[in-house]
């Protein structure tokens, strides 16, 4: 599961975890996954290929289901509705854009020999 | 009778001897000298504390800067000079002797009265636990307990609260106020459980919870156990789990101070207080007891409201009237640590009956409840937390007849709404007309969204959407008639017919020819239903997977907890007793709480993502198949049992509702559709409130079309009378398709229907008399649905990449999500509540793999 050694650019503050082959998400789709430090995070693939990595806590709902939301834009920046009561987050800066005292806590992710790495900050 | 204790006018005063200075024996000593005006009542007031009359009420304001000259009650100077009053400022009532009418106080004098009111209070209970009386145990009941509360505070951490009652949550903030850590121990499943009920209790705690106050609900304090320095250091729960902390205040409740009466002989209740009549007198005419102290009509009361109505009935009765008390109104409005909570008339829904009506916004942490009478006609009471604005209206309206239904009281309506009204309109976001009239007109909204992130309002539950967008249009604001921004000019209608007649099998090359961006949760979902409309294979193949919301995409109904609920079809209702058992069987070894569907068929909640390939793999094997509860496509066929059975019946109304349902399986529309068949004018199977009605005649059948339930019940039209079964089912194909082909998103038929030029009239030409010419077209639409038709769930089981998505993690497949947890309710399984949770804490409950 943790796989620092493969693990491009891991720094002293950051420690990467492969979650999964890259192939294996759809595009615009996302996947849950459990991930050491951050718990359950919700991984997507956008439609020009690249991964983004949130929470997959709905704040609103308090369920592990932002994985299972649909995936779009709004004014061009790449989005994510819940499927519980259907907020839609921002998906590079977690932001809720119906309500912006919500957020999602965002990952920095990489794509690296056909896996997809998250980041979580060193413990 | 008359009062004998009252003395003659033209005498030397008489003499009443009021026992307690608190809030209430105050009121009555000012209330009785502001009436009496001739003198006819001398008054002696024994205050026990060394302190007069003080607002206890608000005494953790104490704590936030309130000096002790800000809490007092007693009007600057009003026992000073006074011949009349005399105030004696800690000396307490040790004695009553009622056959010399004389009153024994602390400091050994004796005091004759004409009159007695007992006004002693209470006194707080602290329950008989080991440690109660340690070093840093305190009652939240004096200035006295709060000087020693602050002393003992100083240089600690942590405090806690016994109880999570109205009390207890002032003694909380009186600790936030000491800058203490604080807990709130209650031994009820909720906060404040006198007041509100569980909902109520639930949003109140989110919000207590957000001030940094640890709530441990549903928790009973075993012990206090000191550390090295001998006071308080640890609290021990029934339940072997404990807290650390430094300081601990009872605020458990109170008890009736009536030791003086007991002592004198006078009757007390069962659970205390002395026993008075409507007139506050005990069985000694010349003894009266108000206040906490008081059993009047049975009960005790812990408020100040009753209170001041006690005590101006004895003025009142001493000086000759007749006021009796007129029971008490325990209706209560407060601000709780900054949370609005109100509670008014039957707000329990006691009364016999009594039927409830709740709105609950989680987002805006507001929870309304309105409790009518059984015919729904008149307000008994309700509950308010989070926004208790409508409290005084509402509790205006209680016992009388409501002004409209109980959506139009709490979501207000557009009678009520004017345009700077303050009629509510989004109840769960509290939102006002004016509000959105301002949002709309200075502040530039120009669309629902827009609205709702300016606003918040239609956030919740979404009902007052349909009132936004009225108001926006009588704003004169122009709306657009596209589906969202990625198709701004065009509506569901119009994409159908591009995709029909362009061929378009994606939704990327339709996003991409005709639209804007990479769509959303609105247009994605409806170019998947179209494009399942047209035939364009499983639902979940290739690209259409990422257009699905998640109930389509797991194929079952996701529920609040995140987990799924799975609904095989039952068609017509009709299920063998060996296809029932295997049901029982899946739910039983899944752990499924099941449930009968208003739709005649079985839902299984609780199952997790990961579960939902096995439970399908058993139910396809056992025959069943998708009932498609998780699409907008038909439902169910409802269908009551026809002239098999029942002697009225006059047609096979379940073989009828059978073959439709099996004919209309997997067809996906604008909207749910729903509908049902009867088998003969009693219409048991309610067919009139489905979209598709049938009602048995002699001849045939009648078909009604439009019908709805929910939000806004419409009876179905009659479009077509006494068909045979084949012209039925013509008429059926073609009305279902022009539906699905013409209807805008989310529109059910009713409201299709009626948005229809020409409405049934239109209907019925272009469904029977082809005016339009494309009755061809619908009749082969649906003969390809229906030849086209494959079941969703054994298509999925049988495709291994499709199963691959049902994972609760991508790098952990089988692993179950622990924040699911389950209690036990009346046998079955369900979602814990937020206190629950708390309470199965560390180890969870097991979650079956």
């Amino acid at each position: 599961m943790t796989a620092q050694l493969e693990a491009p650019h891991t720094t002293a503050a950051v420690e990467w975890h492969v979650v999964c082959p890259v192939a294996q998400l759809l595009r615009e789709r996302g996947v849950a996954a459990l991930v050491p430090g951050a718990g359950q995070v919700a991984v997507f693939r956008l439609a020009d290929g690249s991964v983004r990595v949130v929470g997959n806590r709905d704040p609103f709902s308090g369920a592990n289901v932002m994985s299972r939301g649909i995936v779009g834009t709004r004014a061009g920046s790449p989005t994510v509705a819940s499927p519980m009561y259907k907020q839609v987050f921002d998906l590079v800066t977690g932001r809720c854009l119906d309500d912006e005292a919500v957020a999602l806590p965002t990952y920095a992710s990489r794509v690296h020999a056909g896996m997809v790495f998250v980041a979580v900050a060193a413990r | 009778m008359s009062t004998s204790s009252a003395p003659q006018p033209h005498g030397a005063p008489a003499h009443l001897v009021v026992v307690g200075n608190g809030m209430v024996g105050q009121r009555l000593v000012e209330s009785l000298r502001a009436r009496d005006e001739s003198g006819r009542w001398r008054v002696t007031v024994l205050c026990e504390e060394p302190r007069p009359a003080y607002d206890r009420v608000a005494l953790s304001s104490w704590f936030t800067g309130a000096s002790e000259a800000d809490l007092c009650l007693v009007p600057e100077g009003f026992y000073d000079g006074d011949p009349l009053l005399d105030l004696r400022v800690g000396e307490s009532a040790v004695a009553v002797d009622r056959a010399a009418r004389t009153v024994t106080t602390s400091t050994g004098a004796v005091v004759a009265y004409d009159a007695l009111v007992l006004a002693t209070g209470s006194y707080a209970f602290v329950p008989p636990i080991e440690g109660k009386d340690l070093p840093g145990a305190f009652v939240y009941r004096t200035i006295a307990d709060l000087e020693e509360m602050r002393a003992h505070a100083a240089g600690r951490r942590v405090g806690a609260v016994v109880g999570g009652g109205l009390l207890g949550l002032e003694a909380a903030n009186a600790l936030l106020g000491l800058g203490l850590e604080t807990h709130v121990v209650e031994f009820a499943p909720r906060l404040m459980a006198v007041q509100v009920d569980e909902g109520g209790g639930a949003v109140l705690r989110r919000h207590i919870e957000r001030l940094g106050i640890t709530v441990h609900a549903g928790t009973a304090t075993a012990a206090l156990r000191p550390g090295g320095d001998g006071s308080v250091a640890r609290m021990e729960f029934a339940d072997g789990n404990g807290i650390d902390t430094d300081l601990v205040v009872f605020a458990a409740g109170v008890r009736a101070r009536d030791e003086l009466a007991r002592s004198s002989g006078l009757t007390v209740g069962p659970r205390g207080g002395v026993v008075v009549d409507s007139a506050c007198r005990t069985e000694d005419p010349r003894v009266f007891a108000i206040g906490e102290c008081a059993c009047i009509d049975g009960g005790v009361y812990g408020l100040v409201a009753p209170g001041y109505a006690m005590a101006e009935v004895v003025a009142d009765r001493l000086l000759d009237g007749a006021s009796e008390f007129p029971g008490a109104d325990l209706s209560t409005k407060l601000k709780l640590l900054g949370v609005d909570v109100a509670s008014f008339g039957d707000a329990h829904a006691a009364s016999p009956g009594a039927l409830e009506v709740v709105y609950t916004d989680q987002v805006a942490g507001t929870y309304k409840k309105l409790v009518l009478s059984d015919d729904a006609q008149t307000l008994l009471g309700g509950v308010l937390v989070g926004d208790a604005s409508a409290y005084p209206a509402l509790r205006g309206l209680v016992g009388g007849p409501l002004p409209g239904t109980p959506e139009e009281v709490l979501v207000g309506t557009a009678e009520l709404a004017g345009p700077t009204g303050n009629a509510v309109v989004c109840s769960c976001a509290g939102v006002t007309a004016g509000e959105i009239t301002t949002a709309i007109c200075e502040g530039g909204c120009a669309d629902v969204p827009s609205l709702k992130s300016c606003t918040r309002a239609g956030t919740g539950c979404g009902s007052c959407v349909p009132l936004l967008k009225k108001m926006l249009a009588d704003a004169g604001v122009q709306q657009s008639r596209g589906l969202c921004e990625h198709f701004p000019e065009l509506n569901r209608a119009d994409l159908f017919d591009i995709v029909r007649v362009r061929q378009v099998r994606t939704f990327s090359q339709l996003v991409r020819e005709h639209g804007t961006g990479r769509g959303c949760d609105i247009c994605k979902p409806v170019v998947a239903s179209i494009l399942a409309s047209l035939g364009n294979g499983h639902i979940l193949a290739g690209e259409q997977a990422a257009l699905q919301d998640t109930n389509d995409h797991f194929l079952a109904n996701i529920q609040k907890d995140g987990t799924y609920s799975v609904v095989p079809r039952i068609p017509g209702g009709e299920i063998t007793p060996d296809k029932l058992i295997v049901i029982g069987e899946v739910a039983r070894d899944f752990g499924l709480y099941t449930k009968i569907t208003g739709g005649q068929r079985i839902d299984l909640f609780g199952a997790r993502v990961e579960q939902l390939p096995a439970i399908w793999r058993r139910l396809v094997d056992a025959g069943f198949e998708s009932g498609h509860a998780y699409g907008k496509s038909l439902r169910t066929v409802k269908s009551c049992v026809g002239s098999t059975w029942c002697r009225y019946g006059v047609q096979d109304s379940v073989g009828l509702a059978i073959d439709l349902e099996l004919r209309y399986r997997g067809l996906r529309g604008p909207h749910k559709i729903k509908a049902g068949v009867s088998g003969c004018a009693r219409e048991c199977a309610e067919a009139r409130s489905k979209d598709i009605g049938i009602i048995a005649t002699e001849k045939g059948w009648n078909l009604y079309v439009g019908g709805n339930g929910g939000f806004t019940p419409r009876h179905a039209e009659l479009l077509l009378s006494d068909l045979t079964t084949e012209e039925l089912v013509r008429y059926v194909d073609r009305y279902l398709m022009y539906y699905v082909r013409t209807a805008d998103r989310l529109q059910r038929t009713a409201a299709w229907v009626e948005a229809l030029d020409g409405g049934i009239d239109h209907l019925r030409s272009v469904i029977v008399e082809d005016s339009l010419g494309i009755c061809a077209e619908l009749d082969a639409a649906m003969a390809a649905h229906v030849d086209g038709y494959a079941d969703e769930w054994r298509a999925a089981l049988d495709d291994p990449e499709t199963l691959r998505r049902f994972a609760s993690f991508v790098n952990a497949p089988g692993e179950p999500d622990r924040d699911i947890v389950f209690v036990v309710e009346r046998d079955q399984p369900r979602p814990a509540r937020p206190e629950e949770r708390v309470l199965i804490g560390g180890p969870r409950l097991e979650v079956r793999k």
